[in-house]
């Protein structure tokens, strides 16, 4: 790797390096040994075959960029940092142990701060990510429009007009999801098991909280089932995961601050999670917040207290399924099989169910474009991974697909409906809810 | 030396994109479609590289890459490199460890991954054709439902590529019974130097005349571009059993092999971990290896269930004869898995020990294992140097593993001597340079240790005979300053010896 010298520096022009708060550390850079071995588990260099949109391409040019041997306003560079999903399947198989995810979050903050974005774009990203994100009464209310929207016959009318194309919406709209019961309330609800052996406590999350709260719901009965009584403490927010992502980390420490005085109260209950994504940022506090002072001890704490859904429920294991008589496949979320490298327990779970007929799908855990708001914001490489899915999906056979993150469920339900497929999606927590149920003295199965 | 190469391929960079760069750049993208051409400085940055070592293989920029996703695309990028006299560099994944993709004195680097199908798969024949930039294990997988593999099986097999196999001669663990990449191949579309395609070998299993084929497997891209390959598919054993053989010592280990092979048994695969590589392996993955052990092999049987079991009791028999202290067996999947879990990540745990890790590929007569292990031992100390040994054991393959940081100077100059010395005792006792990973620019300047000026001369005569203007690949394989001109000028000179025409 060559060291920089002043004249190569002079060369490069733009902005040269990264600033000394955030950046992509050395020592995490340094670890990557352009082996390689990332290449084949990459999404975007799957679909492109180019050496730049691959794990090992993006760190060459982050320590180009910390040589000075690229600028940081290099177009490329910008592309590349954003064209990542961060779905992390590169960390996963990495011989290195290369921190793949906090690098590249690392990088996008870099480019935050240097970077001016055209007005459009600021404002589009404040009010998506700084101000819904940020308060969960916004966040319900834009649920409860969504809901609306999709219920009173007002979707149809806007996707005939073609008003949604012209305002350059219509992928947007596609992807905003089929809301699943009403919006649960931190501290609002609670569940007692019938023999209880232990408390824990549920993660909200912002869009599982709003669109999916009956999917909340039944992770909690499928937790008390196993013995757990569970609360929602009041106070949390959302997890801040696509603030992470998106390089807004002051924004996103705030959110974690406040979810960590939220958990505070109960200091030995689990922290259950029903997004992947949000068990991976929620399992990284500790990391987020390594820097502030009253902060990185409880942020640690709080990070080893998460767990996520299937994760805890496998580990509990205090009651037994009924049985489900029809076939499925599982697909693998990035950030619980890459980020959190949870396999295993879903599949243990699912095929417990008696008379179940589990298939596996081809490149499982190849991540199906989704990634956060990916697919709103570059819905052209998300649509050709999201089509792979589908594919592979429909291949099995299955009659419907389990998951564990809302986002992947949204892709995957959008495309099926598109591929004109009736292959329906369900997360996991709904799933072992209907297994359970079924389970019951009298269930009549 | 890093520092050179960038300097020097900036320069080639300013030179063509203010001289020919924008023509060329046109003429390619003509070609293949825009799409498929970087010419961009940064765009650049990324195919400056390979997998191989830092310390070992300097970096370089190519003038420009195009991904072209036909033959006939191939064919005329070729035709557009004679034309503006530049070389060209084939790559495939760009996993290689001998620097084989770098484009070394700039040039056009042609990278295969666009053109990544399989086109056809006939069980009853038991072979496949496929494009080059199909991935080596993704073959493996799609023709496992028919009951079959593709047997060469690098360590780099989830990423590296068919071509870049054909290219390297690759091996894997399992060739020792299966061999490497040549056995696998009946026959190659090429494009020639000249731009014209070619097809040589064919389904037929024995061709007459010379075997160009065998002659174009391993050949580093230096004889033209690989565009389609005829595989060979092998049909997966009934039964397979991993053992675990756990010894004081590397001698006593060593020894088993030897004995192994000598009583006429061929295991799949023979793999060796010494002492360090456990220390580094089992805490990190638990594969079970005795953390005490000197070292542990891994055996692997395989073929039809009650043969397997014979193999495997003598196999048992000759472990504890030669000092083993335990033998275990594992038959189901889950087991060996585990069992070869520890062996497949031990590069990965050598990773987290030390920044960067030089992995050698000598070889050396088996019997040989124990001196030569020995010595590797004593170098490491010479030079103060970490170096761990994972390796082939079947083959004498060995697999070094020098431990540093590419950040340190010193440590640089530390891989460098350990290297050359390591490199030079292997073949004094009668070893050669490389296994299954290539000599690319990483070990040319060990050919002369090896080969005759006669020996290299006669190299020249098919490198000539296939490219004449010397534009495939130039700088890999013969030692520096070996090339063009001079390839043609020794070739000239042993031929004028040999005849007697003048003496050198």
């Amino acid at each position: 790797m060559s060291v920089p010298t002043s004249a190569d520096l002079k060369d490069v022009g733009g902005i040269v390096g990264f600033t000394d708060i955030d950046a992509p550390e050395p020592e995490l850079l340094k670890a990557c040994v352009h082996c390689g071995m990332c290449l084949s588990s990459c999404p975007t260099y799957r679909i492109t075959g180019q050496e730049m949109s691959s794990p090992r391409g993006r760190l060459w040019l982050m320590s180009a960029v910390s040589q000075g041997r690229l600028s940081i306003d290099d177009p490329l560079f910008q592309e590349q940092m954003y064209q990542c999903l961060n779905c992390r399947a590169c960390e996963a198989v990495c011989p290195s142990g290369v921190q793949y995810g906090p690098l590249v979050e690392a990088a996008r903050y870099q480019i935050e701060q240097r970077l001016d974005r055209p007005a459009k774009q600021r404002i589009a990203r404040k009010v998506m990510l700084d101000w819904t994100f940020s308060d969960m009464r916004k966040m319900g209310a834009v649920a409860k429009m969504t809901s609306l929207y999709q219920t009173t016959g007002l979707q149809k009318v806007a996707r005939k007009s073609g008003v949604l194309k012209l305002l350059g919406l219509s992928d947007m709209e596609k992807m905003a999801p089929a809301t699943r019961g009403k919006s649960l309330k931190p501290g609002t609800e609670a569940w007692t098991a019938a023999e209880p052996v232990r408390a824990a406590s549920l993660f909200n999350g912002c869009i599982m909280g709003t669109a999916f709260g009956d999917t909340n719901r039944a992770a909690c009965r499928v937790m008390a089932r196993n013995g757990a009584n569970v609360d929602i403490p009041e106070c949390q927010g959302c997890c801040g995961a696509l603030q992470v992502h998106s390089g807004m980390f002051d924004t996103a420490r705030d959110m974690a601050r406040a979810n960590i005085d939220a958990f505070e109260a109960e200091p030995d209950r689990p922290i259950v999670v029903t997004a992947a994504g949000c068990g991976s940022t929620l399992k990284e506090y500790g990391h987020l917040l390594k820097d502030d002072p009253d902060y990185a001890d409880r942020a640690h704490d709080f990070a080893g207290r998460v767990k996520d859904f299937s994760e805890y429920v496998a580990a509990e294991n205090r009651s037994t399924p009924g049985p489900v008589r029809r076939k499925i496949t599982y697909q693998d979320a990035c950030h619980l099989a890459h980020a959190q490298r949870i396999t295993a327990q879903p599949r243990t779970l699912l095929k417990s169910i008696p008379d179940l007929e589990f298939v596996e799908m081809r490149e499982s855990s190849l991540c199906c474009g989704s990634a956060g708001i990916y697919n709103i914001l570059r819905p052209e490489m998300a649509r050709k991974l999201g089509e792979r899915k589908v594919n592979h999906i429909i291949e099995t056979g299955a009659t419907e697909v389990i998951t564990a993150n809302p986002g992947c469920a949204i892709q995957i339900a959008t495309l099926l409906r598109e591929a004109g497929s009736d292959i329906k999606v369900t997360h996991i927590a709904d799933f072992m809810d209907e297994a359970y149920a079924n389970g019951e003295p009298g269930a009549g199965i | 030396m890093a520092q050179y190469a960038y300097e020097r391929s900036r320069t080639i960079h300013r030179f063509d994109s203010d001289m020919i760069s924008s023509p060329l750049i046109s003429s390619l993208e003509r070609a293949v479609g825009a799409a498929n051409v970087f010419g961009d400085s940064s765009d650049l940055l990324v195919y400056e590289y390979d997998g191989s070592v830092d310390a070992a293989v300097e970096t370089s920029k190519p003038a420009a890459v195009v991904l072209p996703q036909t033959v006939e695309q191939v064919a005329e990028v070729v035709r557009i490199a004679r034309t503006n006299n530049l070389p060209i560099v084939p790559r495939g994944a760009g996993t290689g460890l001998s620097g084989g993709s770098v484009a070394q004195s700039g040039g056009i680097v042609v990278a295969l991954t666009r053109m990544a199908q399989i086109l056809d798969v006939d069980y009853d024949n038991r072979i496949a054709l496929v494009e080059p930039g199909v991935i080596n294990l993704e073959l493996s997988d799609w023709v496992k439902p028919g009951g079959y593999f593709f047997a060469p099986d690098p360590s780099s097999q989830r990423a590296c590529t068919i071509g870049g196999n054909v290219a390297e001669n690759s091996g894997g663990p399992h060739c020792l019974k299966y061999g490497v990449t040549t056995n696998h191949i009946l026959g190659l579309e090429v494009v020639d130097p000249d731009g014209k395609v070619r097809w040589i070998g064919g389904k037929g299993e024995e061709q007459a005349g010379y075997d160009l084929t065998g002659v174009f497997v391993g050949s580093e891209g230096m004889l033209g571009i690989v565009t389609k390959a005829l595989v060979r598919l092998t049909p997966k054993p009934e039964t397979i059993s991993v053992q675990l053989a756990a010894f004081p010592t590397v001698e006593g280990a060593s020894l088993a092999v030897s004995r192994v092979i000598g009583a006429g048994i061929l295991p799949a695969a023979l793999e060796m971990m010494d002492n360090l590589t456990i220390q580094a392996v089992e805490p990190a993955f638990h594969a079970g290896y005795p953390m005490d052990a000197g070292a542990v092999l891994l055996v692997e049987t395989d073929g039809v269930t009650e043969d397997v079991e014979d193999t495997a009791r003598e196999i048992e028999r000759i472990c504890f004869e030669t000092g083993a202290t335990l033998v275990r067996q594992a038959i189901t999947e889950a087991e060996r898995d585990l069992l070869w879990k520890g062996r497949k990540m031990a590069i990965a745990a050598m990773g987290r020990l030390a920044p960067s890790y030089y992995l050698h590929d000598t070889v050396v007569p088996r019997t040989k294992l124990p001196q030569t292990l020995s010595q590797v031992d004593e170098i490491s100390k010479d030079f103060d140097l970490p170096i761990a040994n994972v390796f082939h054991a079947g083959d004498g393959n060995l697999h070094p593993l020098m431990l540093f940081d590419r950040m340190n100077k010193t440590d640089i100059e530390k891989v460098v001597g350990a290297s050359k010395e390591l490199i030079e005792y292997c073949v004094s006792i009668g070893g050669a340079l490389s296994g299954e990973h290539g000599i690319g620019t990483e070990k040319r300047d060990y050919m002369t240790l090896v080969y005759t000026g006669e020996d290299l001369a006669a190299m020249a005569g098919i490198k000539q005979a296939f490219d004449p203007n010397g534009v495939m690949n130039p700088e890999k394989l013969f030692p520096k300053g070996y090339m063009c001109g001079e390839v043609r000028a020794h070739y000239n000179a042993a031929l004028a010896q040999k005849y007697g025409i003048y003496p050198l």
